[in-house]
Parts: structure tokens; C-alpha cells; sequence
């Protein structure tokens, strides 16, 4: 009876996420792994540390989120998009390094995550400066650091010559779409 | 029963890999333009049957090879038909497209069926002169409103498993009869190109 009574007087469940939201910090993890131009340019990078060794591996794993989280409050802050391809140029630098195998010292790898962290970081902070904000960046530096994990692990661990061969070909393939991008961002831009 | 299913569940699964090229969009959520720039680009590389056969006798010419050339042909491919693609998309003209295009499965085929073992780098700069002729079609016949980076990466995807399946149609190379329908089959790609030709001089 009372059951039956409470269905005149009925509150909103409110339990699905077009309600409640995710939160901010889903928002992050959500934006990261839904946003290929990082995700993709972030594995990537990831790969090519794994290359490099297990030391590259290891502190890019570290840094490359830092870096993320300064660009991300710095583009916070500035709120300015930049109109340089920063993407196509991601996409084009880290895919042609996996492709070559490139040799280049742990250092300049790190100086390479802190560079390509720090640019893609101040894209996000200034896309969610009006959305889930310093919250959001923290949920993304949080997916960075666990694909960067994964991705660097696998590809330290692989003996076999056709598996690095078979990552040197992703890198091929982020190379070649790095070139299309920068096509369409000259042919937008004229 | 278990051998049959044992049988039954690889080629289900081939089957629905070999659909995925032909599959339309759901267009069952609101940013419709996203989902339909990336299958438009993984469908396009299938649409032109020139294109199609030029990049399966890139995988089958290298794995004719034998490693390095059979991953380095199709390392090269891509890169190269990019940037050929990035020519088209900033408007640089290039003549004789579709006669480039032609020559490529011509030449393409005939090594294969000729079996040629040029060096390396001659293999490669082959490759990837004719790779420009494909990319700058791909780039000039991008359709308007598509999402530039889904689309992209659909179609470098769908490139790369064309090689791929040239690559495991090339295994076939190791035994007599499979070096035979290797050849057969640059003999058919060289005739097509043939064919191709002709109808881009006309």
C-alpha cells in the first residue's frame, strides 16, 4: 500500500550518465581515449620509447603525463588556441621515428616526450577550460600514464624481429597519416 | 561436432574480416560525420579496382623478395602515397594520373611475374614513384565534410591490410605450385594494367 501510495510522488532516478555525468576526471580519461589526435600521437610516442629500451621506456612513462599536466594548466590559463598543426607535426615526427627505428640517446627522448607532452597538454587544457578543467587533465594524465605503461612494456618485451618490424609499420602508418593531415590543414588553411 | 566448429569458427571469422571493407555506417549517434569519415576512408583505398590490385602486388612482389624487402616495400608504400595524397589535397597538379596509376599495375605485375629481384633500393624508388601517382588520386577524390584525421586513418588502415593480404597471398611463394599461381596472378595484374592503360589514352 505504501509502495503504491509513493508512485504519486515519484523522484527522477537519476542513474544513467546523460543524468549524472561522468565527472570531470572521466571526462579526462573519456576525452583521451576518444580524441584519436592524442591518442594515437600519445601511443605512438609511447612505441617509440619502448625502441629505445627499457630506461626510455620507463621515464617517458613518467614524463610524458607530467609534461601533459603543466601544458594542460598552462592552456588553462593562456586559453588561446595556437594555429600551428600541432597534431600533424605529432604524428609525422613520432610515426617516422618508430618507422626508422631511429637511434637517439634516452635524453633526447625525454626531451622529446617533455615537448610533445607540454604542446598536446595545452591543446587539452584549453578544449577543457570550459568542461571539466584542472579535474579533467588529471583524469587524462592518469590514461596517459597507464597506455604509456602498456604500450612501452610491449614493445620492450618483444624478441621477435617480425614484431618490432610489425610496430616499425604502425609507425609507417601514423607517419603516412601525419602527411594527410598536414594536406588537410594547408588546404583549410588557403 | 568439434572439428567442425574448430573449422567453422576461423572461417566465420575471415568472412566477417573480409565484410568490413563493404560495411555501411550505423549512423546510430549524433556526430555522424566522425564514424562516417573513417569507413569512408577504410572503403575508399577497395573502391578503385587499379588501386586494389597496384597494392596487393606490392605485398605479393615482396614477399617474392623475401625480408627486408617484403616489409620494406610496404613500409614505403604508405609513407610515399601520403605524401602523393598530401600533393592532391594542397591542389599540386601532376599529369598523367591515371596513366601512372595503369603503369603501376602493369609494372607492378610484370615483376611479379617475372619473379624480378632487382636490388633494394631500386625495388623500393620503384615502389614508391608509382605510390605518388595513387596517393595524389586518393588526395584529389577526398570527399568535401569529412573528418580529416578519421578519414586519413581509415584509409592509410585499409592500405596497409591490402599489402597485408599481398603479403599472405605472397606466402604461397614457398612451395612449386604457389611460386606458380604467384606468377599467374602478376600475369593477370599486368593484364589488367594493360587494360587500364588503354583506357586512360583513350
Amino acid at each position: 500500500m505504501a509502495g503504491i501510495a509513493s508512485l504519486c510522488c515519484p523522484s527522477s532516478a537519476a542513474a544513467h550518465l546523460v543524468m549524472t555525468g561522468m565527472g570531470p576526471v572521466y571526462d579526462g580519461i573519456g576525452h583521451l581515449l576518444l580524441t584519436p589526435e592524442d591518442l594515437v600521437a600519445a601511443l605512438s610516442l609511447a612505441l617509440y620509447a619502448g625502441l629505445r629500451g627499457p630506461i626510455s621506456g620507463r621515464r617517458t612513462m613518467f614524463l610524458l603525463p607530467f609534461a601533459w599536466l603543466i601544458g594542460g594548466i598552462a592552456g588553462l590559463a593562456v586559453n588561446a588556441l595556437p594555429t600551428f598543426p600541432v597534431s600533424a607535426v605529432s604524428f609525422l615526427v613520432t610515426g617516422g621515428l618508430v618507422a626508422a627505428d631511429f637511434y637517439m640517446p634516452v635524453s633526447a627522448v625525454m626531451v622529446l616526450g617533455i615537448v610533445f607532452g607540454f604542446a598536446h597538454g595545452f591543446l587539452n587544457g584549453v578544449a577543457l577550460n570550459e568542461g571539466a578543467g584542472i579535474l579533467g587533465l588529471l583524469g587524462i594524465m592518469i590514461m596517459l600514464f597507464i597506455l604509456t605503461a602498456f604500450a612501452a612494456a610491449l614493445v620492450v618485451s618483444l624478441n621477435k624481429p617480425w614484431a618490432r618490424i610489425a610496430v616499425r609499420v604502425s609507425g609507417s602508418w601514423t607517419f603516412a597519416i601525419g602527411l594527410l593531415m598536414l594536406g588537410w590543414f594547408i588546404r583549410e588553411a588557403k | 561436432m568439434r572439428c567442425i566448429r574448430s573449422s567453422t569458427g576461423p572461417s566465420i571469422v575471415f568472412v566477417m574480416a573480409l565484410s568490413l571493407p563493404w560495411s555501411s555506417p550505423a549512423l546510430a549517434h549524433v556526430e555522424q560525420g566522425q564514424a562516417a569519415g573513417f569507413l569512408i576512408g577504410l572503403q575508399h583505398p577497395w573502391s578503385g579496382f587499379d588501386h586494389v590490385l597496384a597494392m596487393i602486388a606490392v605485398g605479393l612482389w615482396g614477399a617474392q623478395l623475401g625480408a627486408p624487402a617484403m616489409w620494406l616495400l610496404p613500409v614505403t608504400f604508405p609513407m610515399v602515397m601520403a605524401f602523393g595524397g598530401m600533393l592532391g589535397l594542397m591542389g599540386v597538379k601532376l599529369p598523367g594520373i591515371e596513366i601512372g596509376i595503369a603503369l603501376s599495375a602493369v609494372m607492378l605485375g610484370v615483376m611479379v611475374l617475372a619473379e624480378a629481384r632487382p636490388k633494394l633500393m631500386l625495388a623500393a624508388s620503384l615502389v614508391s614513384f608509382f605510390a605518388v601517382f595513387h596517393g595524389h588520386a586518393h588526395g584529389t577524390e577526398l570527399p568535401p565534410g569529412q573528418n580529416g584525421l578519421l578519414y586519413s586513418m581509415g584509409f592509410v588502415i585499409a592500405t596497409g591490410f591490402l599489402h597485408g593480404l599481398g603479403i599472405l597471398l605472397g606466402l604461397l611463394h614457398r612451395w612449386p605450385a604457389g611460386k606458380l599461381a604467384l606468377r599467374s596472378a602478376g600475369a593477370f595484374i599486368a593484364v589488367m594494367g594493360v587494360t587500364f592503360l588503354w583506357g586512360a589514352l583513350k
